[in-house]
């Protein structure tokens, strides 16, 4: 059992608690970046997968675990990045200034869109934002001499300080660069949640009128929460398109918003891990399926729609069974041998909540 | 020139009158009480002071600013803080993090500056952490600081909605019925640390509650209200031995 004695305000303030969490971090940090020695370039590319998906999913956190607010749009966001950032680049644009800008145009958009969308609470929001997801497809579509429209948009390899940087040829490289944004996104996410704004999303999804009583103004900070989140999602999907070499309208469906939401559930609301979580279980999924299916059966037929059955299942199972998802699975793991022997089997039971004051809108 | 002054309130919902023409003033440095059974619109004068609703007519002026020209989210600005009856805390994050929201509107930095954590960020943040340990201190908060609110009796969450109107440095606090729920030691707890509140914090405190006896001991002045009208106002002996008062809570003949 470790104790932890407070002796500054500090202690509270700093990123890692204490000298143990630093060092496993710390540790954490040296496998990834050491991976590209330890996999092969399948299993890197893999890895650089849940990395970018990580990224999206973080930005879905913000928005979803820290503010509340469930979106089904998503999708349509990862495309606004992608190819925000593909016709940039295509304008000449260095991939160190097209990256952030994607971001920037991704989350100015989403402000913009959340402004009429956070009058609206909770499912109804999520509907709203699915016509987000539908509406993405046909402008894609219409906007065809920038988009490429239905015939897609190809990625050509970046040039990042003399080093051509390419999925195929230079897995390594390319995941370097994604691991190296995956940090300054989570970094940037952490901090946030120690500032005084993340705290102000925290109130507004558990209370909006306390929320406002406390000075927060809440449909500035729901907008933020939305800026942020399409920013980070953007960067993303720009990530997305690269790694995938060519989008088209049909890339970006709502299915990719649903499996952003799922992965988040599972992961586990709320956290940082969450996201982290929820991207390995997406990413490897398909693969995990398809090498189970293979044996299995020796005949190699296609089961369709196998993989949503097993992601619905798997759905299902962590809303019934864990709600805190991964994450919060991990955790009772952890306080139960950090308490060992004195864990108790009902320690983490759901109380009985009380009435809330009756909701001024 | 009195902190909080409300003239000739009025606010219908409906057909229903829920204030009617209220007016009364709360002056600086007193805790006032306001009475009444239910439905009798206590709940809903605070609700026009935090500006959730807005009068029909009348004006409500604090510390010389009206605050009809203010939003819901300003008001905390002016220096005023409030708990509510049912409790509206931030249940998925812990005591500490409830009671540094209530220090949002002492927050200088901006976006950019949050996401990267500057030296002032940091400054600011131990700044908060100080000012929310000494309301931790004061309400003998300890054991909870890092719990979440979930898991936490009512009893504490009594007090640690207290402690975060407590922490934003309010010149006026609203409380709404600050003793409902709780046992007869955490009562007392209650009357002495708004006794404290008053006198060495010099913080205003206008509260509504039921407890007769907790009202008659600590407050300076009560307001007695009857179906969002003013019944009688005076020092607590006063408005208990009032007949109008008398006769709405127990009934016409009582008097007698």
């Amino acid at each position: 059992m470790r104790i932890q004695f407070k002796t500054s305000y500090e202690h509270d303030i700093r990123l890692f608690p204490d000298r143990w969490s630093f060092g496993v971090y710390a540790a954490l940090l040296i496998v990834a970046f050491a991976l590209p020695w330890l996999l092969n370039a399948f299993y890197l590319g893999e890895a650089t997968n849940v990395l970018i998906w990580a990224i999206a999913g973080l930005g879905l956190m913000l928005l979803t675990g820290q503010t509340g607010q469930a979106s089904l749009g998503h999708a349509a966001f990862l495309a606004m990045g992608c190819y925000t950032g593909a016709i940039l680049m295509e304008m000449g644009l260095s991939f160190l200034l097209a990256m952030p800008l994607a971001g920037l145009v991704t989350g100015v958009i989403g402000m913009l869109f959340a402004i009429p969308a956070v009058r609206l609470h909770g499912v109804y929001l999520a509907i709203a934002t699915i016509a987000l997801s539908i509406l993405a497809d046909d402008i894609i579509v219409l906007l065809e001499p920038w988009t490429g429209g239905v015939s897609g948009k190809f990625f050509e390899p970046i040039e990042l300080f003399g080093q051509t940087i390419d999925r195929w040829s230079t897995p390594h490289l390319f995941y370097w660069m994604v691991l190296v944004i995956t940090i300054i996104c989570t970094l940037f996410y952490r901090n946030l949640l120690r500032a005084p704004l993340g705290r102000a999303m925290a109130a507004v999804r558990d209370s909006e009128v306390s929320a406002t009583a406390m000075g927060v103004h809440i449909a500035y900070t729901k907008a933020l929460a939305f800026g942020i989140s399409c920013a980070i999602t953007g960067i993303a999907g720009f990530l997305m398109g690269i790694f995938s070499g060519i989008v088209t309208n049909e890339t970006f469906s709502l299915v990719i918003s649903i499996q952003l939401l799922m992965m988040i559930v599972i992961g586990g609301l709320g956290s940082i891990h969450g996201a982290f979580f929820g991207a390995i279980v997406i990413a490897f999924l398909p693969q995990a399926l398809s090498i189970l299916t293979d044996a299995v059966s020796s005949s190699s037929v296609a089961i369709p729609g196998l993989e949503s059955g097993v992601f619905a299942a798997i759905l299902i199972a962590f809303i019934l069974f864990e709600p805190m998802g991964i994450y919060g699975r991990w955790m009772k793991i952890r306080i139960w041998f950090e308490l060992f022997p004195f864990a108790r089997k009902d320690m983490f039971r759901r109380q009985k909540s009380y009435l809330k004051t009756e909701r001024l809108r | 020139m009195s902190l909080l002054e409300i003239r000739n309130a009025t606010l219908k919902f409906g057909g229903v009158v829920a204030v009617n023409d209220l007016s009364f003033s709360v002056e600086k440095g007193e805790v006032y009480a306001i009475v009444g059974p239910n439905g009798a619109g206590k709940s809903t004068v605070f609700n026009l002071i935090s500006r959730f609703y807005d009068p029909f007519a009348g004006s409500l002026t604090f510390d010389g600013q009206n605050l009809l020209k203010r939003g819901a989210d300003q008001i905390a600005d002016l220096g005023i803080a409030r708990t509510f009856q049912n409790i509206e805390l931030f249940d998925h994050a812990t005591v500490l993090q409830n009671l540094l929201v209530g220090r949002h509107r002492h927050r200088k930095t901006t976006l950019i500056e949050e996401m990267l954590f500057t030296a002032r960020v940091r400054r600011e943040e131990k700044a908060h952490r100080a000012a929310v340990e000494e309301v931790i201190d004061f309400l003998d908060l300890q054991p909870y600081r890092d719990k979440m609110i979930a898991g936490l009796p009512y009893g504490v969450r009594k007090v640690v909605e207290l402690g975060r109107a407590l922490s934003s440095g309010p010149k006026l606090l609203l409380l709404d019925e600050p003793a409902s729920g709780l046992s007869v030691e955490e009562t007392q707890d209650m009357r002495w640390w708004i006794d404290d509140i008053r006198t060495q914090m010099g913080i205003t405190v206008l509260m509504v509650e039921h407890d007769m006896g907790l009202v008659s001991s600590v407050s300076d002045r009560v307001l007695a209200l009857a179906d969002g009208a003013k019944l009688a106002e005076g020092t607590p002996a006063e408005v208990q031995a009032d007949p109008a008062v008398i006769e709405a809570y127990l009934g016409a003949g009582a008097a007698a």
